[in-house]
C-alpha cells in the first residue's frame, strides 16, 4: 500500500511519467487508471534538474553541536544531518502520510505490538558498506539502554526487543501495541548509520546513508556536503553540493539571501516580511504544521487544580489578537489542544474557542471566586514574542476580572529553571506528526514532559486503547474525543499554531506541496528541492 | 636595559597569577549559573535519566573542586582538554577561530591605527579649525552608534545597494588570502569606525597638552614651523599615553567583537565563548577567557615597554 502511495506522489509531482507510473503499478499488481486529479498538477513543473551548489543559511546551530545522532536537538542538526546526510526507516511525506525509506514495507501483528520491517536491498552507506539488519538494530540501540543520553530515549523506550531475520528483515517487539510505530521511526534522531561488529555505532563518524555526504563540518559555523554517488534513489538529492551555514542574526540572514550569498534561509523576521515580499528574486514560503505555542498550567498546584479556573483563563484570552499581534497572522488559531491541521485526526468538528470575558467570569464564579490573581512566567526563550504575548494576555484577562502578573524570566536556563517548575509559564512545542506521540509526550499521566502535570483517568485510558487500535474510523473517534477532553478539561492553553515561514531565491524550485512537520519542507529541502534550469 | 628585562620578568610573573585568578573566577562564575551542560544541551528534551547519564559520562557528577583541580593539572601540562559538548580537542576548536579573530583584529588595526594617528596629529596641528571640528564630529558620531547599527548601514550600502563587498564574512581555513581580506573588509571597517575616535582624540589631546609647555614655546620662538614642532618636539613626548590607548583598543579588537562577528557571520572566538557560556561548556569557556586575559596582560606589558622605550624617564619613577 505504501509503495502505491509513493508512486502516486511521484506522479503527482511530475517526477515520473504517466507511462512509468502505470508500468510500476502493474508490476506491483494493482489494476491502474491514472487519477485525473494528479495529472492536473503535472504541467506545473518539468523534471527536476540535477546540479548546482545549494547554499542555505539557518538561524540555529551552535559550536556545541555534534554529528552524534543522540545529541541532535536544533533545526541545524536536524536539517544538515538528520535529513540531509542520513536516511531513516520511514519518511513522512509532504501530505503528512507515511512512506517507505530504508524500510521497503512493514507489517504489524494483529495487536500492533510486533512489527516486521522489510529493509531495502542494496542501500550503500557513505563508506561503501551495504546496509543490513544489524546496522538498523545498532542504530536504534544507540538511543536505548541505561547509559544513553539521547533525546530520543523516550520514544524508543517501548521497544522490548529487536531481532534480525536474515539480512533484510528486522522484527521489533514493543511493550504494548502502537499503530503509529512506523511514524516514530521517522524521528530525526533515529538515523540509520553503519553498525560495528560489537553492535555499536561510531557516533563521531558522521557517516550515513542519505543523499549527501558530509565533507567538512565546523560546529556553529557551517558544513559542506556533496551528493552521495551511490544514493539508492534517483528522485531525491538533485544538488551536486550543499553548504549549510549558521547565520544566527535574522538581519544578517535576510541580507545573505537578498545579496545572493545563500539560496534559502529559515525563520524569517515576520515583522518585515511585507518589505521582503517586494524583492522579485525572493520567493517566500509558508507551511502550517504541528508547531504551536502554549501556556502550561500546573494542574497539581492551586488555583490551577480547579478546572473552572483553567476554563476561565482559556476564555479570558483573545486568541485572534494574539495571532494578529504576535504572529502577524502567520499562524492558525489554537483550540486548547495540541493537534494541528496537518495531523491526520485533527478534530475540525470541535467549535473554535473564542474570547468571552463573560464566560470567563461565569467559570470564575463557579469556582467560587470573584476575582483571581495569578503569575504567568514568560521569556523569549519560550518563543519569539512570548513576553509580548503574556502582556497581551494580561490586558485581555483584565476585562474578565482576572489579574495576570507577568513575571519576566531570564532566557538563559529557561527550560531547566522555569518550564515545569513555575505554576504557569509560556512554552513552545514543535509538535509531533501523530496524535498518540504528541499526547503521550506531554499529556499522558506521568510522562516526562507532561508540563501541566495533568492526570485524567478517561483520557489516559483512551490513549492506551487508541494506540493499539488498527481500525481507522474507531481511532479517529477516539482521538477526537481526546482532543475534546484536553480542550475542556486539560491544563494547557493553546492560543495558536505558528506557521513555518522561510524563503528561497527564485532560482530554487520546490514541489507544490511541502512537508509541514518542520520548516524547510519538513527539513528535507536539501533532498527534495532543485535549481531551475 | 637590565632594569627593563627585570620589569618584563616581573610583569610576566604577575600575569601568570592574574591568569590563575581569572580561571578561578570564571570557573566559579559558570558554576553559579543555573543548570549545567547536560540540562542546557538537552533543553526542553531533558529527562532526569538522560541528564544523569550525560553527567556521569562527562564527569559532571563529581564535586566542583575536584573538577577544577583536574582541569588545572591538565592546563599546567599544556593540555586544554576536550569540549564537553562535542568531545573535540579544545586546542583544535580554538585554533582556527583564534587565527580568524587575530586576522580580523590585524586588518582592523592596520586600517585604524595609522588613520587615527594621522587624523589626531592633523587635528592638533589645525586645532579649532573646521577640519578639527569635522573630524571630531564624524569620529565621535561613529563611536556613539552601536556596532551592529554601523555594521547594518555598511551592509546596506556596500553589500545590498552597490554590491561591492559580500554581506557574509564566512571564511574557512582553505579560503585564499586575498579572498579572506576581501571578505573581512566590511567587518574591519565597522571596527575601525568604532575604535578610531578613542585613539584619535587621545593623540590630539596628548599633543595639545604638550603644546603649552615651555620647550615648545622656545621652539616657537626659534621660528620653527608648526608641523615640525609637533612631529619632532611634541610627538616623541606624547607617545606614552597614545600607545596605552592604542593597546587598549587593540585588545578590544581581539576580545570585544562578538556583535560584529554575529552580524557578519565571522567564525571568531567571540561566538564560541557565548555559545559555550550558554551551554555551560566550562573547559571551552576557561580556555577562551584565559586567551582573552592573556591578551590583555601581554598587550599592557607591550604598552609599558613601548612607553619606556620612547621615554626612558619612565624607568625611574619618583
Amino acid at each position: 500500500m505504501s509503495e502505491r502511495k509513493q508512486l502516486e506522489r511521484l506522479l503527482a509531482s511530475g517526477w515520473i511519467s504517466r507511462r512509468e507510473f502505470v508500468k510500476r503499478m502493474v508490476a506491483l499488481g494493482f489494476a491502474t487508471s491514472v487519477p485525473a486529479s494528479m495529472l492536473a498538477s503535472m504541467p506545473a513543473y518539468g523534471a527536476p534538474k540535477k546540479g548546482g551548489t545549494f547554499r542555505v543559511g539557518l538561524g540555529h546551530g551552535s559550536t556545541t553541536d555534534s554529528v552524534d545522532p543522540a545529541t541532535w536537538e536544533n533545526a541545524y542538526t536536524q536539517f544538515t544531518f538528520g535529513y540531509g546526510s542520513n536516511n531513516h526507516l520511514t519518511e513522512i511525506l509532504p501530505d503528512g502520510s507515511l512512506g517507505p525509506e530504508l524500510a521497503e514495507s512493514w507489517e504489524p501483528s494483529t495487536d500492533a505490538a510486533t512489527w516486521t520491517f522489510k529493509l531495502r536491498e542494496g542501500v550503500e552507506f557513505h563508506n561503501g558498506k551495504t546496509m543490513e539488519a544489524s546496522d538498523v538494530i545498532a542504530s536504534l540501540n544507540h538511543h536505548r539502554g541505561e547509559d544513553t543520553k539521547s533525546g530520543a530515549k523516550g520514544i524508543v523506550a517501548p521497544i522490548k526487543e529487536m531481532k534480525a531475520d536474515g539480512k533484510h528483515v528486522v522484527v521489533v517487539t514493543l511493550e504494548g501495541g502502537n499503530a503509529d510505530f512506523p511514524f516514530v521511526l521517522n524521528d530525526y534522531h533515529l538515523a540509520i548509520v553503519p553498525g560495528n561488529a560489537d553492535g555499536k555505532i561510531d557516533a563521531k563518524s558522521g557517516i550515513g546513508a542519505g543523499a549527501y555526504v558530509v565533507k567538512s563540518y565546523e560546529p556553529g559555523v557551517g558544513a559542506k556536503l556533496t551528493r552521495h554517488k551511490n544514493y539508492w534513489r534517483s528522485d531525491y538529492g538533485h544538488f551536486d553540493d550543499v553548504e549549510v551555514l549558521t547565520i544566527a542574526d535574522v538581519a544578517a540572514r535576510t541580507n545573505a539571501l537578498t545579496t545572493g550569498e545563500v539560496d534559502a534561509i529559515d525563520r524569517l523576521d515576520i515583522k518585515t516580511l511585507h518589505l521582503l515580499k517586494r524583492n522579485k528574486n525572493i520567493s517566500i514560503k509558508e507551511t502550517s504544521g504541528t508547531a504551536h505555542y502554549t501556556a502550561a498550567m500546573r494542574t497539581d498546584t492551586p488555583p490551577f487544580d480547579n478546572n473552572d479556573v483553567r476554563l476561565a483563563l482559556k476564555y479570558a484570552v483573545d486568541r485572534e489578537a494574539l495571532l494578529q499581534n504576535v504572529l502577524r497572522g502567520h499562524g492558525v488559531l489554537g483550540n486548547d489542544h495540541p493537534i494541528g491541521l496537518s495531523n491526520r485526526y485533527h478534530a475540525s468538528e470541535l467549535p473554535q474557542r473564542s474570547y468571552d470575558p463573560e464566560k470567563a467570569k461565569f467559570h470564575l464564579q463557579k469556582a467560587g471566586m470573584s476575582n483571581l490573581k495569578v503569575d504567568l512566567s514568560a521569556a523569549d526563550a519560550a518563543f519569539g514574542g512570548a513576553v509580548d504575548a503574556a502582556v497581551l494576555m494580561k490586558e485581555h484577562a483584565a476585562k474578565a476580572g482576572i489579574e495576570i502578573n507577568v513575571v519576566r524570566e531570564p532566557n538563559d536556563g529557561y527550560w531547566s529553571n522555569v518550564w515545569m517548575k513555575k505554576p504557569w509559564c509560556m512554552v513552545y512545542w514543535g509538535g509531533r506528526p501523530t496524535e498518540d506521540w504528541m499526547f503521550s509526550t506531554a499529556y499522558a499521566a506521568g510522562a516526562d514532559w507532561n508540563d501541566s502535570f495533568w492526570n485524567h483517568e478517561k483520557f489516559n485510558k483512551l490513549l492506551l486503547e487508541a494506540r493499539s487500535e488498527l481500525n481507522e474510523a474507531k481511532r479517529r473517534e477516539m482521538y477526537v474525543e481526546m482532543q475534546r477532553i484536553v480542550r475542556d478539561e486539560g491544563g494547557v492553553l493553546v492560543p495558536m499554531f505558528n506557521n513555518y515561514v522561510f524563503a528561497t531565491s527564485t532560482k530554487v524550485e520546490t514541489p507544490e506541496q511541502m512537508g509541514a512537520n518542520w520548516g524547510l519542507d519538513g527539513n528535507r529541502g536539501m533532498e527534495r528541492w532543485w535549481f531551475k534550469s | 636595559m637590565y632594569k627593563l628585562v627585570k620589569l618584563v620578568a616581573q610583569r610576566l610573573g604577575l600575569g601568570a597569577i592574574v591568569l590563575f585568578a581569572v580561571s578561578l573566577i570564571i570557573f566559579l562564575g559558570v558554576e553559579l549559573l543555573p543548570g549545567d551542560l547536560c540540562q542546557e544541551i538537552q533543553g526542553q528534551a531533558a529527562t532526569p535519566e538522560t541528564v544523569a547519564a550525560c553527567r556521569k559520562e562527562l564527569g559532571l557528577d563529581q564535586p566542583a573542586a575536584t573538577r577544577y583541580l583536574n582541569w588545572l593539572g591538565n592546563i599546567a601540562q599544556g593540555d586544554f582538554g576536550v569540549s564537553l559538548a562535542n568531545q573535540r580537542q579544545i586546542s583544535e576548536l580554538i585554533g582556527v577561530r583564534l587565527s580568524n579573530t587575530l586576522f580580523l583584529a590585524l586588518v582592523a588595526a592596520i586600517i585604524s591605527v595609522p588613520l587615527a594617528l594621522a587624523l589626531g596629529i592633523l587635528a592638533a596641528l589645525y586645532r579649532n579649525t573646521w577640519y578639527d571640528r569635522a573630524v571630531n564630529v564624524v569620529t565621535l558620531s561613529s563611536i556613539s552608534f552601536p556596532e551592529f547599527f554601523v555594521a547594518y548601514i555598511l551592509i546596506l550600502f556596500f553589500a545590498v545597494n552597490f554590491g561591492w563587498f559580500p554581506a557574509l564574512s564566512n571564511v574557512s581555513p582553505d579560503t585564499p588570502f586575498w579572498e579572506r581580506v576581501y571578505r573581512v573588509i566590511l567587518p574591519a571597517t565597522t571596527l575601525t569606525l568604532v575604535v578610531v575616535a578613542h585613539m584619535m582624540r587621545m593623540t590630539r589631546a596628548a599633543i595639545i597638552n604638550l603644546l603649552a609647555s615651555p620647550y615648545i614655546e622656545m621652539a616657537n620662538l626659534k621660528g620653527m614651523s608648526r608641523s615640525h614642532i609637533i612631529l619632532k618636539h611634541a610627538l616623541p613626548n606624547a607617545w606614552a599615553p597614545i600607545v596605552n590607548v592604542i593597546v587598549i583598543n587593540l585588545a578590544y579588537l581581539i576580545v570585544g567583537v562578538v556583535v560584529v562577528e554575529v552580524v557578519f557571520v565571522y567564525p571568531g572566538l567571540g561566538q564560541l565563548i557565548v555559545d559555550s557560556v550558554q551551554k555551560r561548556d566550562i573547559p571551552v569557556v576557561q580556555a577562551c577567557s584565559l586567551i582573552f586575559a592573556a591578551t590583555y596582560v601581554l598587550l599592557n606589558l607591550t604598552a609599558d615597554v613601548l612607553s619606556i622605550v620612547t621615554n626612558p624617564r619612565l624607568l625611574h619613577p619618583r
